[in-house]
C-alpha cells in the first residue's frame, strides 16, 4: 500500500481540474442557474445562496467538476439554483450519497447542503459517519432551529421551551450543539458562521473548500416564517459585540468591545471562563486561552464549543478545528490503485479469465 | 494392497453433521472440491444455525452440509442422505428423521457420553439401544483415534488434536468413495503454512482416516462413482454468492466502467461483500457503510458519477433501502440491488432460504415505482443473471433487483467457465454534448429527453462540460427535468417510467415439454429450478407428460408468458413463500394458477414436488 503524506496539508481541491490561468475569470452569473428561486421572501437562504454564487468563481475550478448534493428541506433546494451538477436527494441521506460520489470521483469538488433536521435528525447517523471517515467534501449545515419545509415543527437544534406547531406547550427535547457533535465525531474541519456576515462566511467557505477531508460549516440562518429572529441577538449591533466570540487562530479568545473586553482563561481545574481583561492580565485567575484550531487533540475546540448556551450569551464563531488526517476516499482509492499497480496495471481479458477460472478447475473434453 | 471390494454407484448423497465448532462446513467444502475434481456432477446444501457457536452439543448448535454427486447431471442436493456422518448425539437426533432406512450412519462414539446424550434428551444410547437397527451403523471412536494418531505431536494440546477429527472423518469418507485427497492436502498446506505442527497434524489425521477405512474390517467395501458426462469445457465449482460477485465484476469489465459496492453486512449476503472486497486488483471499490441506507446511497452516488453502483443485502436491508430505490427510479440512474433472500418476516431465519421478497421487490415502495426483477435459478446461474442485471440497469437507466436466496448463495455446483470474449458486450455511451436548442437557438442539455427506442434518458456524468444539470426526487418536467407539479406532466412521467420498464427486452419463456402433449405446466422462478426439474424428470420417467418452464425475468414478464399459461389445462406454481408469483400471474393474466407453497427454510424435495405433479395429473384424468 502506498502511504499518504500527511505532513503538508493537501488542498481539498488538489485533484479537481482548474481553469487554465489565461481563461477569463468566471463570474457569479455563470454559477446562477435559470431556475426561479422559491424560498419565502426574507429567507436567510437567499443570503447564503448569494454568498456561495459569488464565492464559487474564486475557486477557479471548472464548473462541470463541482457537484452539490442535498437532502430534503427548504435549504436542500439549494442545488437547483447553482449552475453546477446537482443532486437533490432524499431526507437525511446526502452525506451517504456524496460519500459514494466523492470516493469514486476524485476529480470532483463535492458539496453537501443540509438543514438542522436533515443533518441532525433523520440523517444524524450519516453525518457522524461522514465526519469520522473524513471523506473529502464540504457540508453546509443551514441551522434555522426549525423544520421549515414541513411548516414549523421543532428540530434537534430548537431551544428547550421553544413553542412550535408540534410543541404548543414548549419543547422538552434537549438540543444538539452541531459544533460539539461534529467535534465529538472527530471532524477535521468544523466552523460556524452567520448568514448575515458575508465577509466572514466567505472566508470560512474558502477555508472549508480548501480543506482535504470533511469540512462541516454550521451556518445560522433565519427563517422569518416559522422561527423569526432566532439569531436576532447576534445580529443586533448593540448586543453583537458582547455575545459573539470571534475565533482567530493564534489570538486570545475574547468577547466584547474595546474597553469592555473579556478574556477567556482556563482555571487550574480546567474550567474555562470569561473574565475582565484587566483581571486576566494578573494571571491569577488562570491561563489566558489562545485559539489554535490545528491542535490534534479536539478537547480545547470542544470546550470552546461549550461556551455556547441556548441564551446565546457567548457564541463562538469561526473555525473551531482545522487539522489534517488521511481522508477516507484517498485511502480507499489508494488501496485499489496499489492493488492494480502491483498486479502490473488494469486487468485485461486475460486477467478476468483467470479470475473466473479460479484456482481449482478441471477440463471435460 | 487392499483386499476389499469396490462397488460402482451412480449417485450418492452424503450429509456431514456435527456441532457448529466441529468444522462440518469445511469438511463438506473439501469433499465437494475433491468430488468436483473427479468430474462428478454435484449440488450442495449447507445448513447452519444463525448463532456462531450455540451451546456445544445442543440441537440448536447442529451444523450440516449435504452433497449430492453422480455420474449423470445433478439437479438438487438430494432429498435424503445415503450416508449420514453424525459427529455427536445432537447431530444424530437432528438429522435422523431425514435418513431413510437402510442408509449408512457413521457416528463418533466418543461423543455419545451420558452427559451429551442427556443434553438432547436421549435416555439411552441410540447407537446400541436398537434405535438404529434399520441402518448400517459404523460406530467409530473418531475423537480418540484421531488423538491417538497424533500421539507424536508433543507441541499440540489435546484440544488441538481433537480439533483435527473432521479431517479424520474426511479421510475416511474419501477412502469410502475413492476421492483423491491431494486437493485437500494442498488446501491445508496453504491454510496452515504458518503453523507447520498444525499442518502436519491435519495431514496426519486425514491419512489416518483414510487408513482406518482401508484396514478396519468394519468397512467391507469402498465405492466409485464414475465422472458425469458433461458438455466439454473448463469447469470449477462455485457457490451462488461467488458466481454473483464474479458476474458483477465481469459485467463492469465488459462495460469498461468501475464497479462500486456500498453494503452493510447481513446474512446470507455478506460473502458477496467479502468476495468483492478482495477484488481491488480488478478495480473494484467496496465501501462498508454505516447502515443499509448509506450502502445504497453510496452506490447511487457512484452511479451518478458514472460507475456501476451496486448494493448487496437481504430482506431486512431491502426494507431500509426502499426510499433510495424510489429515488433511483425517479432519477433514472443505473443501480443494482442484490437481495439474497432469507426466511422472514423481520429477522426471521437468517441462515435459511425463502423466496418471500418477490412482492417487496415488486411493490415495496411509495408511489408508482416499477423496478425490473431478475432471479437466478442455480448457484452458477448467478453469474449470468448478474451480468443481465447490469445490462438492463445501464441500458434503461434504472435500478434493477437481483433476487437470489440463501439456498443459491451457499449452495454450489460445477460451472462451465465462459471465455471472456464470449461474454456480452455491455458498453454504454455517456452523454457528451447538448441534445437540444433553446428558443434562442443556443445548445442546451435536457436530462430527461428520452431515447425513442428504450425510453432511457441520457446518462450525463459530472465532469462533462456543458451538461451541468440538477436532478432530484421531486417530479420533473418531461424532457427538461425541471421541477414540475403540473398534473398532466406527473401523469405523463408516471406512465413513461412504467412504459420504460414494461418495454425492457427480455427473452421469450422457453417451455420444456419433450413429449409435446402435456396438459400440466409447472412454472417456477429462482432457486426452485432444481427441485422442479428433478420432479418433472421423475414423473416423465414413469411415462407421464408434464411441461416445465422457469422464469428468470419477474418484471417485466416475458412477452409470451400469457400465451404459454393459457395453453395448459392446469398451471402449478411451486414457491418458497405463500404464493407471491401465483398472485402476480393471476392479477396479470386472469389464469387459475395453482400454488404449491412451503416456507420451511429448506428447498423443496424432489419427492414432494413429484407428488404434487402426480396429484394434479390424476385430477385431470
Ligand atoms: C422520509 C421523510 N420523512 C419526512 C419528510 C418530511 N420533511 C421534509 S423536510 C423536513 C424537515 C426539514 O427540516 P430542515 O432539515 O431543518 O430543513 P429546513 O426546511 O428547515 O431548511 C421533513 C420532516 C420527508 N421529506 N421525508
Ligand atoms: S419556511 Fe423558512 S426556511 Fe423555508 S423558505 Fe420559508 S423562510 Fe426560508
Ligand atoms: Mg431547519
Amino acid at each position: 500500500m502506498t502511504t499518504i503524506d500527511v505532513g503538508m496539508p493537501v488542498s481539498g481541491l488538489r485533484s479537481v481540474p482548474h481553469l487554465p490561468q489565461e481563461a477569463a475569470k468566471q463570474t457569479k452569473r455563470e454559477f446562477t442557474s435559470d431556475q426561479e428561486v422559491r424560498w419565502c421572501p426574507g429567507c436567510g437562504d437567499y443570503v447564503i445562496l448569494a454568498a456561495v454564487q459569488a464565492f464559487l468563481p474564486e475557486l477557479g475550478l471548472k464548473r462541470e467538476n463541482i457537484v452539490f448534493v442535498s437532502g430534503i428541506g427548504c435549504s436542500s433546494r439549494f442545488p437547483y439554483y447553482l449552475d453546477t451538477y446537482g443532486l437533490h436527494s432524499i431526507h437525511g441521506r446526502a452525506p451517504a450519497i456524496a460519500t459514494g460520489l466523492a470516493t469514486s470521483r476524485e476529480d470532483l469538488s463535492v458539496w453537501v447542503v443540509t438543514g438542522d433536521g436533515d443533518a441532525l435528525s433523520i440523517g444524524g447517523n450519516h453525518l457522524i459517519h461522514a465526519l469520522r471517515r473524513n471523506v473529502n467534501m464540504t457540508i453546509l449545515l443551514f441551522n434555522n432551529q426549525i423544520y421549515g419545509l414541513t411548516k414549523g415543527q421543532y428540530s434537534p437544534t430548537s431551544r428547550v421551551g421553544q413553542v412550535t406547531k408540534s410543541t404548543p406547550a414548549g419543547s422538552v427535547d434537549y438540543p444538539f450543539n452541531p459544533v460539539s457533535l461534529a467535534l465529538g465525531a472527530e471532524a477535521t474541519f468544523v466552523a460556524r458562521a452567520m448568514e448575515s456576515d458575508r465577509a466572514e462566511l466567505t472566508t470560512i467557505l474558502k477555508a472549508a473548500a480548501e480543506h482535504r477531508g470533511t469540512a462541516l460549516v454550521e451556518i445560522y440562518q433565519n427563517c422569518p416564517i416559522f422561527n423569526d429572529g432566532a439569531f436576532e441577538v447576534l445580529k443586533d449591533r448593540s448586543q453583537q459585540e458582547a455575545r459573539i466570540v470571534r475565533l482567530r487562530s493564534g489570538e486570545h479568545v475574547t468577547v466584547g468591545a474595546e474597553g469592555d473586553r473579556k478574556v477567556l482563561v482556563r482555571k487550574g481545574s480546567g474550567v474555562m471562563k470569561f473574565i475582565p481583561e484587566a483581571e486576566a492580565a494578573t494571571g491569577e485567575s488562570g491561563a489566558v486561552v489562545a485559539h489554535d484550531p490545528t491542535l490534534d487533540d479536539p478537547s480545547q475546540a470542544f470546550q470552546l464549543s461549550r461556551l455556547d448556551t441556548p441564551e446565546m450569551t457567548h457564541v463562538p464563531m469561526g473555525i473551531f478545528r482545522q487539522v489534517s488526517r488521511p481522508t477516507y476516499d484517498d485511502l480507499v482509492r489508494d488501496q485499489v490503485r496499489a492493488a492494480v499497480d502491483t498486479a502490473g496495471g488494469p486487468a485485461g481479458d486475460a486477467e478476468l479469465g483467470e479470475l473466473l477460472r479460479g484456482r481449482d478447475t478441471w477440463t471435460v473434453e | 494392497m487392499s483386499s476389499k471390494t469396490v462397488q460402482a454407484l451412480d449417485r450418492v448423497v452424503i450429509r456431514f453433521a456435527g456441532d457448529s465448532g466441529d468444522g462440518m462446513q469445511l469438511t463438506g467444502d473439501r469433499f465437494t472440491s475433491d468430488t468436483a475434481a473427479l468430474g462428478n456432477d454435484l449440488s450442495t446444501l449447507p445448513n447452519f444455525p444463525a448463532e456462531i457457536r450455540a451451546p456445544q452439543g445442543t440441537l440448536p448448535g447442529v451444523s450440516s452440509f449435504q452433497l449430492h454427486f453422480a455420474d449423470h447431471d445433478v439437479l438438487t442436493p438430494g432429498d435424503a442422505p445415503d450416508v449420514l456422518v453424525a459427529m455427536n448425539p445432537a447431530a444424530l437426533k437432528a438429522n435422523l428423521g431425514d435418513v431413510p432406512r437402510g442408509a449408512t450412519i457413521i457416528v463418533n462414539t466418543d461423543e455419545f457420553t451420558s452427559r451429551n446424550l442427556a443434553k438432547v434428551g436421549y435416555t439411552t444410547n441410540p447407537v446400541d439401544d436398537g434405535t438404529l437397527e434399520s441402518f448400517h451403523v459404523h460406530p467409530v471412536a473418531l475423537t480418540s483415534i484421531t488423538v491417538e494418531a497424533l500421539a507424536g505431536f508433543d507441541g499440540l494440546t489435546r484440544k488441538e488434536k481433537e480439533r483435527a477429527k473432521n479431517m479424520f472423518a474426511l479421510g475416511l469418507l474419501s477412502w469410502m468413495y475413492t476421492r483423491p485427497t491431494t486437493g485437500t492436502e494442498a488446501f491445508l498446506t496453504k491454510k496452515f503454512g504458518a503453523r507447520p505442527d498444525i499442518l502436519a497434524a491435519n495431514l496426519a489425521a486425514l491419512r489416518a482416516g483414510w487408513n482406518y477405512g482401508e484396514t478396519t474390517e468394519d468397512f467391507a467395501s469402498s465405492f466409485v462413482v464414475a465422472p458425469a458426462k458433461m458438455p466439454p469445457g473448463t469447469y470449477r465449482n462455485v457457490t451462488g454468492n461467488t458466481a454473483l460477485a464474479l458476474g458483477l465484476v465481469a459485467a463492469a469489465h465488459r462495460a469498461s466502467l468501475p464497479l462500486v459496492l456500498g453494503s452493510y453486512p447481513i446474512t446470507p449476503a455478506s460473502d458477496i461483500l467479502h468476495a468483492l472486497a478482495a477484488l481491488k486488483r480488478h478495480g473494484v471499490t467496496t465501501l462498508q457503510a454505516e447502515d443499509e441506507i448509506a450502502g445504497i446511497g453510496i452506490a447511487l452516488g457512484a452511479s451518478f458519477g458514472g460507475a456501476i453502483g451496486v448494493t448487496t443485502t437481504s430482506g431486512p436491508g431491502v426494507a431500509l433501502k426502499s426510499e433510495t430505490i424510489g429515488l433511483a427510479v425517479s432519477l433514472e440512474l443505473p443501480l443494482i440491488i442484490v437481495d439474497v433472500q432469507r426466511g422472514g418476516p423481520s429477522t426471521g431465519l437468517p441462515t435459511k432460504t425463502e423466496q418471500a421478497d418477490l412482492l417487496q421487490a415488486m411493490f415495496g415502495r411509495n408511489g408508482e415505482s416499477p423496478v425490473p426483477i431478475i432471479a437466478p435459478r442455480t448457484p452458477a446461474d448467478c453469474f449470468s443473471a448478474a451480468m443481465d442485471a447490469v445490462r438492463i440497469a445501464t441500458t434503461y437507466r434504472t435500478p434493477v433487483f437481483l433476487l437470489s436466496d440463501g439456498y443459491l448463495a451457499n449452495g454450489s455446483e460445477p460451472w462451465s467457465v465462459p471465455s471472456v470474449e464470449e461474454l456480452p458486450d455491455l458498453h454504454v455511451a455517456f452523454a457528451s454534448e447538448p441534445n437540444a436548442t433553446d428558443p434562442k437557438g443556443e445548445p442546451v442539455f435536457h436530462p430527461f429527453l428520452r431515447d425513442e427506442e428504450t425510453l432511457a434518458r441520457p446518462w450525463a456524468v459530472p465532469g462533462t462540460p456543458g451538461l451541468e444539470h440538477r436532478i432530484g426526487g421531486i417530479e420533473k418536467a418531461d424532457v427538461t427535468g425541471n421541477i414540475s407539479y403540473d398534473p398532466d406532466n406527473h401523469d405523463l412521467m408516471t406512465r413513461l417510467r412504467q412504459a420504460k420498464i414494461d418495454g425492457i427486452s427480455v427473452p421469450h419463456l422457453e417451455v420444456d415439454d419433450p413429449a409435446g402433449d402435456a396438459r400440466v405446466l409447472v412454472l417456477g422462478w429462482g432457486s426452485t429450478y432444481g427441485p422442479i426439474a428433478a420432479a418433472t424428470r421423475v414423473v416423465r420417467n414413469s411415462g407421464r407428460s408434464v411441461a416445465r418452464a422457469h422464469l428468470r425475468h419477474l418484471n417485466p414478464f416475458p412477452a409470451n408468458l400469457g400465451d404459454v399459461l393459457r395453453s395448459y389445462d392446469r398451471v402449478v406454481v411451486p414457491e418458497m413463500n405463500l404464493g407471491q408469483l401465483a398472485m402476480l400471474l393471476r392479477a396479470e393474466f386472469l389464469v387459475d394458477a395453482r400454488s404449491h407453497t412451503s416456507v420451511r427454510g429448506l428447498p423443496f424435495s424432489t419427492v414432494e414436488l413429484a407428488d404434487v405433479i402426480s396429484t394434479t395429473l390424476e385430477e385431470l384424468s
